[in-house]
């Protein structure tokens, strides 16, 4: 017999199940079956998959998910080299990272030729609860709803109304901006410091935000210099 | 036949879930369809209370799921309107009695002969919620013109985009016009316009409310009252209707169309 379709393997977090490639049907039988099987050991606990290239769409993803659940196991990340999957997995609201995978996981993507412009472009309005973390920059294609955060190492771009809460420059880059249609956020940081919307209506206009002598000034975007 | 399954849900507790399927279930059978009503809040149940029929339990919804009865004999037949059923919850038990896949089969078990089923989920996002949603057709959100109802309310819009049963729809409840008026409560434009899904109906704030959950008798099948009224309106809805959104703001009894927003999402 060669290597198993299924490993387990205990982390930190609790127990990280490794799924071989091949058809997920499968292995997501030979997964439940195994936990069937040792009902004592998974019992209550916190599982994460690593479902390597297996590309997974929410149907799969939550049937899984709910399968799990139906034995009392709470499935609480999803690592996998598949974007279609960690896409899933984040719409989910699961951890994509197991570990400090982060490092490990960027060695994958192919580096980019430019310098620094790393972005993660996410098309639909972040809800109440959502929560975006990258180092580079991030790019919203959606509205940002109040209780919603982005906290990204580079520039934040809303395509829509900015009302949650952004956190630009969040390893101190104090060149960091955060650009908005309509800029009426909850809460906005570029690197250390902090800015509070004043209460009043907002123009609906689009707007930049940036730091000019350690404070936040947002400006029309067209009336912007430089 | 084939049932739609709509479910009944919010972010925040206490918004009126039970109460909307009390009454649209009311309503849609008043309108000669067979409806069942499922009360999926484990542990807390309280749908038959509101729709009068505690005194008629005998089996419940975990006894069906877990084989004690047949799911007929868990099916209570409304006092006063015909082809109105009710599945109550247990009262009790172990929340995790119940699966989402349980629900999945048991509505399939009931779609032959229904043509709507409601559930009636808890708030939150723990399992019963999971069970609640599981066999969705259709999704109904519930929250008060109330800042943190309507927090809430996005972020299980949020969940249910998710798992792909959405776009869900926007029961506006307990919206007082006088409040509004006077910029104390938002307007059910501002909440429209931040949630951004489909209104399928506002119901005002009603005492005949609280005097029908003390009777047992929902207020859509009364003629008179207000929120009576715009239940009815949502039912008619629900069956793909066009119905003009009620003008509260002139006070009860006057009924036009309000010019605005309303309508828009999808
Ligand atoms: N439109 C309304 N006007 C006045 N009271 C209401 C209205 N809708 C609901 N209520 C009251 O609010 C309380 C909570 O409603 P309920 O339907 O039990 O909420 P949920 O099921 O979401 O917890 C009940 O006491 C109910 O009578
Ligand atoms: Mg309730």
């Amino acid at each position: 017999m060669g290597k198993k379709n299924i490993e387990i393997k205990g982390i930190r977090d609790g127990i990280l199940v490794e799924i071989s490639s091949g058809d997920w049907k499968k292995r997501e039988k030979e997964l439940l079956d195994h936990i069937k099987n040792n009902k004592q050991f998974f019992k209550g606990g916190r599982l994460a998959l690593d479902v390597g290239s297996h590309k997974l769409k929410t149907d799969r993803l939550a049937s899984l998910r709910n399968a799990l659940s139906d034995q009392n196991i709470t499935l609480w990340a999803v690592k996998s080299s598949s974007l279609v999957t960690e896409r899933t997995a984040q719409n989910l609201g699961l951890s994509i990272r197991i570990q400090q995978s982060t490092a490990e996981q960027q060695g994958e993507f192919p580096s980019s030729t430019i310098e620094g412009e790393e972005a993660v472009f996410v098309q639909r309005t972040l809800r109440s609860g959502h929560k975006i973390k990258h180092v580079g920059h991030v790019i919203i294609l959606g509205d940002v709803n109040p209780g919603a955060e982005i906290v990204a190492g580079g520039n934040i771009i809303v395509w829509g109304r900015l009302r949650g809460t952004v956190h630009a420059g969040a390893k101190g880059d104090e060149e960091a901006v955060v650009c908005a249609l309509q800029l009426s956020p909850t809460q906005l940081r570029i690197a250390d410091k902090i800015s509070i919307s004043p209460a009043e209506d907002r123009k609906v206009e689009p707007e930049i935000a940036q730091l000019k002598d350690g404070q936040v000034i947002a400006r029309n975007w067209n009336s912007r210099s430089g | 036949m084939a049932a739609k399954v709509i479910t009944i849900t919010s972010g925040k507790g206490g918004v009126g879930k039970t109460t909307a399927t009390a009454n649209i279930g009311a309503a849609l059978a008043k309108g000669g369809h067979t409806v069942a009503c499922i009360d999926a809040d484990i542990g807390l149940r309280n749908l038959d209370v509101v729709m009068g029929l505690e005194n008629r339990i005998v089996y419940d919804l975990v006894d069906a799921v877990e084989g004690r009865c047949r799911l007929k004999q868990a099916m209570i037949k409304d006092k006063h309107i015909p082809g109105l059923f009710l599945i109550p919850s247990a009262q009790t038990r172990d929340k995790n009695a119940v699966s989402p896949t349980d629900m999945i089969r048991l509505c399939d078990e009931l779609r032959s002969e229904m043509d709507y089923i409601l559930i009636d989920s808890p708030a939150g996002i723990e399992r019963g919620f999971r069970n609640a949603l599981a066999p969705a057709d259709e999704v109904i959100v519930v929250t008060n013109p109330e800042v943190s109802a309507v927090r809430d309310a996005d972020r299980i819009i949020g969940i249910i985009e998710a798992e792909e049963k959405g776009p869900a729809k926007l029961l506006i409840n307990r919206l007082n016009p006088e409040m509004v008026r006077h910029k104390n409560m938002i307007s059910a434009d501002d909440v429209v316009d931040l949630l951004a899904i489909q209104l399928i109906g506002i119901i005002p704030e009603d005492k005949n409310v609280i005097i029908s959950t003390n009777t047992g008798v929902p207020v859509a099948t009364d003629g008179k009252s207000l929120a009576g009224e715009a239940y009815r309106n949502v039912s008619l809805r629900l069956q793909g209707n066009t119905v003009p959104f009620m003008d509260l703001s002139k006070g009860s009894g006057l009924f036009g169309l309000i010019s605005n927003v309303f309508g828009t999402g999808e």
